[in-house]
C-alpha cells in the first residue's frame, strides 16, 4: 500500500543540502569580512595620506616631549614615546593590582557581613552594596577626585594619625629609612611562605594517610611572619622612620600617594567591592545548611567547618565571577584619563593627540589590555581548576 | 497498639482541664516581641553583641551630624551663592539653581520644554513597554513608533515650526536616555546573533564570533569610544561623514552586545539537547526552531543576567564624559567649573548619583518581579 520511495538523490537540488549550505554561508561570510577589511584599509591609507599623517610605529622612538605626574620607572619629557607608554602600562598595573587586593578585602568583608546573623550589620552591608552598585563607576571616580581636590592644602593638612597627612596634594606617610638588612627580610618572607605551603601539603598528606589532623593555620602564619621578624631582631632591630614634615608649601620626607592615584583607587575599589560582596554572599548561601550540620555532627570545630566544608564549596561558586570582576576593575582603571592619573589610556591619548597616529596608539592600548585580560584569565582559571570539584 | 493513646482502664485521665490551665504560664519576656527580636537579631552571640554596640556608637555619632549637615543646616533654595557659603550645612540650592544646565546640558535654553515633553513621552513608553498587559506586538510596535517618533521630533525639531537642533547640541538626561535606549535597542538583536554564531557548527562563523566577542570583552569601553570618535572617520571614504553621536551609540551597542552574547550563550547551553532534537524531528528549520523553541526558553533562563547587563549599559553611558558628549554627568561636571558654585560639588554629584540610582534600582527590582512572574507556573 504505502508507496515507499527510494531516496531521490538525483533530483534534489544541491541548494537543499545542509553541508553545501554550511560551506556556502561560511565562504560568503569570510568573503564579506575580507572585502570590508580591505575596503577599510584602502580608505584609511587614502585618508592618512591626504591628511599627511605618518603610519607605522616609528614614533615610539621619538621624544615624547611631555611629562607625567607619577611613574614607577624614571621618566622625563626628553625620553621616548615608547618609554612613556611603558610607564603608563606600569601605572595601570600598579593601580589595578592594589585595587584588586583592596576590592577583594572589601568584597569578602561586606559579603560575609551581608549574611551575618546580626541584623544591623547585614542591613548596613546591603545598603553599601545597593548604593555603590547602582551608581556608575565614572561618577565614583569623579566624585572622589573632587573630594580630594577640595581637601585642605598642605599648610592645613588633616592629620588623623601621627606622621600621616591628608592634603589636596595626596596622602603623605612616613617610611622606614633604608637599611642593609631590609632586602633579607623579603627573602625571609618568601622562605616563610614556601615553608607554610610545604607544611600545609605535608599536613594534608598526613591527614589523608593516617586521618590525623595537624594544625596548620597558626604555625603557617607564624612561619610567614615570624621568619622575617627573627631576621630583623637578629640584625638588632634597626628601625628609623623618615617622618614627613612641612617645609614651605609642601611636605618633605616620607613617601606619598598622589591625589589622582588615591581617587582612582577609592573609586574603582568601592565600586568593584560591592560586586564582589554580592558574589561572596551568593557563594556562601549556595552551600546547603545540611553540609554545616553534617560537619558539626562529625565533631568539627566552627573554624574547621568554615575552612574545610563551607569555604571549599563556596569558592567554586565564587571564583569564576570574581575573575570577571578583577578584569572589569583592571579595565575601569582606564578612567585615570578622566582625572589625570597617567595610566596607559591617559598617556596613549596624549600620544595620539601629539602624533595624530590614532590607529597605532589605540591599537597599542587595546593590545595591552587584551594581554592583561588574558594573563588574569589564565591565572584565575588555573586557580579555579585547583578549587573546582576533583571528579574521580 | 492504636489504643495505647487512650487511658487504660482504672487509670486517671491524663490531666483534668483545670490543672492544665494552671501550668500554662506566659512565655518569659525575652521570648516575645521587641526584646526577642533584639536578642535574636542583634545580641545573638558575644561577638555580635560587641559588633552591635560598636556600630550603634558609630551610628549615634554619624547620623545626627549627617542630618545636621544635610537637613537642619542645609540651604534649600537661594539664587545667591554667598548664602550657601555662610551656611554650615549642605547647599541643595545648587541643584535648584543649576538644574537646567545639569539636566539639559547645552541644548538651546528656550527649547528646554521640548526635552521635558520628550522625557515624559519616553518614560510613558518605557513604563508601558514594561507592563505585561502590553506585551503583544499589536501594542508595542505602534507604541514605539509613536513614542520614538515624538521623542525624535522633540529632540531634532526642524518641522512643525520647531527649530532644528543638531545632535551635537543634545545634552543632559535626554542624551543619557538616547544613548541608553540606542545601545540596548541596537545591541540586543546583535547579541542574540553573536550568541547563536558562537554556538554555530560552522567553524568560520564560530571563529569570527569568538574573536569578536573575546577581543571586545578584553578591552575597556574607553578604547571602543576612542575608536568610534578618532579612528572610525578614517575608515570612511572621503566626503562621507557619520554623526558622532550615532558612531558612539554603535560602538557602545557592539560592546554591550558582546557581553550580552555571553549571557545568552549561557542560556542556550542550559537548553537540553532533547529540545533541539524534538524541534528537528518536527521538521522545523534552523531559524524556526531557534526563534520558536530555543530562544524563548533560553532568554527566560538568563533573564537576570540580561537585566544586569542592561543596567550596566545604563551606567556605561556615563563613559561619554571622556569623549565630550554632554550627558547628565558631563553636564554636571561642566557646571561644577563655575567658580561661584564649584565648592558645592558634593551636593550636585549626590543629586546625579540619586538619578542614576533610581533608574538602576528600579530596573533591578523590576527584573526580580519579572522572574517571579515567569517562574509562577514552575513553583512546586
Amino acid at each position: 500500500m504505502a508507496d515507499i520511495q527510494a531516496p531521490r538523490k538525483s533530483n534534489t537540488s544541491i541548494l537543499n543540502s545542509l553541508a553545501f549550505r554550511g560551506i556556502a554561508y561560511q565562504v560568503l561570510l569570510a568573503a564579506a569580512v575580507v572585502l570590508i577589511g580591505w575596503y577599510l584599509y584602502v580608505n584609511v591609507n587614502a585618508n592618512l595620506e591626504r591628511q599627511g599623517i605618518a603610519t607605522g610605529f616609528d614614533f615610539l622612538t621619538e621624544d615624547a616631549g611631555f611629562d607625567i605626574g607619577e611613574s614607577i620607572i624614571a621618566f622625563d619629557s626628553s625620553q621616548s614615546y615608547g618609554r612613556v607608554l611603558v610607564a603608563g602600562i606600569l601605572n595601570t598595573l600598579h593601580v589595578a593590582v592594589v585595587g584588586i587586593f583592596l576590592a577583594t578585602i572589601v568584597g569578602v568583608l561586606m559579603g560575609i557581613a551581608r549574611v551575618s546573623r546580626n541584623w544591623l550589620i547585614s542591613k548596613l552591608a546591603s545598603g553599601y552594596v545597593e548604593v555603590c552598585r547602582n551608581v556608575p563607576v565614572v561618577l565614583h571616580v569623579i566624585f572622589w577626585a573632587s573630594v580630594i581636590r577640595n581637601l585642605p592644602s598642605p599648610k592645613q593638612a588633616l592629620n588623623p594619625f601621627d606622621g600621616i597627612f591628608i592634603t589636596n596634594r595626596g596622602i603623605i606617610y612616613p617610611i622606614p629609612v633604608e637599611h642593609g638588612i631590609y632586602p633579607w627580610l623579603g627573602v625571609a618572607l618568601v622562605l616563610g611562605i614556601i615553608g607554610a605551603f610545604m607544611l600545609a601539603r605535608w599536613a594534608q598528606k598526613r591527614r589523608e594517610e593516617t586521618g590525623q589532623y595537624t594544625p596548620t593555620f597558626w604555625p603557617g602564619l607564624g612561619l610567614i611572619l615570624g621568619l622575617p621578624l627573627l631576621v630583623w631582631l637578629a640584625a638588632g632591630a634597626p628601625l628609623v622612620w623618615d617622618v614627613p614634615a612641612l617645609r614651605g608649601f609642601n611636605f618633605k620626607g616620607g613617601s606619598s600617594l598622589t591625589p589622582e592615584f588615591v581617587a582612582l583607587l577609592i573609586g574603582i575599589t568601592v565600586y568593584t567591592g560591592a560586586f564582589i560582596a554580592e558574589i561572596v554572599r551568593a557563594g556562601i548561601q549556595s552551600v546547603q545548611h545540611g553540609q554545616v550540620e553534617a560537619a558539626r555532627s562529625l565533631g568539627l570545630r566552627p573554624g574547621l567547618v568554615m575552612r574545610l566544608v563551607i569555604l571549599p564549596q563556596a569558592l567554586r561558586v565564587i571564583v569564576p565571577p570574581t575573575t570577571s570582576q578583577y578584569l572589569s576593575l583592571t579595565k575601569n582603571s582606564s578612567l585615570g584619563v578622566l582625572i589625570g592619573y597617567p595610566d596607559l589610556v591617559n598617556v596613549g591619548n596624549t600620544t595620539l593627540n601629539q602624533t595624530g597616529q590614532a590607529v597605532e596608539a589605540i591599537a597599542i592600548m587595546m593590545l595591552v589590555y587584551l594581554l592583561i585580560s588574558l594573563t588574569i584569565s589564565v591565572f584565575m582559571n588555573t586557580y579555579n581548576r585547583l578549587v573546582a570539584i576533583q571528579e574521580r | 497498639m492504636v489504643d495505647s493513646v487512650a487511658p487504660l482502664p482504672g487509670q486517671k485521665p491524663a490531666a483534668d482541664p483545670a490543672a492544665t490551665k494552671k501550668t500554662i504560664t506566659p512565655p518569659p519576656i525575652e521570648k516575645i516581641g521587641v526584646l526577642r527580636w533584639l536578642k535574636e537579631n542583634l545580641f545573638n552571640s558575644p561577638f555580635n553583641t560587641v559588633l552591635t554596640i560598636i556600630m550603634l556608637f558609630l551610628l549615634a555619632d554619624w547620623i545626627p551630624s549627617f542630618l545636621q549637615w544635610g537637613v537642619f543646616d542645609a540651604v534649600w533654595y537661594t539664587a545667591d551663592h554667598n548664602v550657601c557659603r555662610q551656611a554650615d550645612g549642605a547647599c541643595w540650592a545648587v541643584v535648584g539653581e543649576k538644574h537646567r544646565p545639569m539636566l539639559f546640558g547645552v541644548y538651546p535654553y528656550d527649547e528646554h520644554w521640548r526635552l521635558v515633553v520628550a522625557l515624559i513621552v519616553y518614560m510613558i513608553t518605557i513604563t508601558l513597554t514594561l507592563t505585561p498587559r502590553c506585551w503583544s506586538l499589536k501594542i508595542l510596535v505602534p507604541l514605539w513608533i509613536v513614542g520614538g517618533g515624538t521623542v525624535a521630533l522633540m529632540l531634532w525639531g526642524g518641522v512643525l515650526g520647531l527649530t532644528y537642533v543638531d545632535s551635537s547640541q543634545w545634552g543632559g538626561l535626554p542624551l543619557t536616555m538616547v544613548l541608553f535606549t540606542g545601545t540596548v535597542v541596537l545591541g540586543f538583536p546583535v547579541s542574540i546573533l553573536f550568541a547563536l554564531g558562537r554556538r554555530s557548527h560552522l567553524p568560520a562563523i564560530k571563529a569570527i564570533c569568538v574573536t569578536l566577542i573575546e577581543s571586545m570583552r578584553g578591552v575597556p569601553l574607553i578604547t571602543i569610544l576612542f575608536v568610534a570618535v578618532n579612528v572610525f572617520p578614517l575608515f570612511l571614504p572621503e566626503g562621507l561623514e557619520i554623526d558622532k553621536l550615532f558612531r558612539v551609540i554603535v560602538g557602545m551597542a557592539i560592546f554591550f552586545a558582546c557581553y550580552q552574547a555571553e549571557v545568552i550563550r549561557g542560556g542556550l547551553q542550559a537548553i537540553p539537547r532533547g529540545q533541539y532534537e524534538a524541534a528537528e524531528a518536527l521538521g522545523l528549520g534552523y531559524w524556526q526552531h531557534t526563534i520558536k523553541i530555543i530562544l524563548p526558553q533560553a532568554l527566560r533562563i538568563c533573564l537576570p543576567g540580561i537585566v544586569n547587563h542592561i543596567i550596566a549599559a545604563l551606567k556605561n553611558t556615563s563613559f561619554v564624559l571622556i569623549i565630550g558628549l554632554f550627558d547628565i554627568l558631563t553636564a554636571t561636571t561642566a557646571v561644577m567649573q563655575d567658580p561661584l558654585w564649584r565648592m558645592f560639588f558634593v551636593e550636585a554629584y549626590l543629586f546625579v548619583a540619586v538619578v542614576y540610582f533610581i533608574f538602576c534600582f528600579a530596573l533591578s527590582k523590576y527584573s526580580q518581579k519579572v522572574e517571579g512572574w515567569l517562574n509562577e507556573g514552575r513553583r512546586f
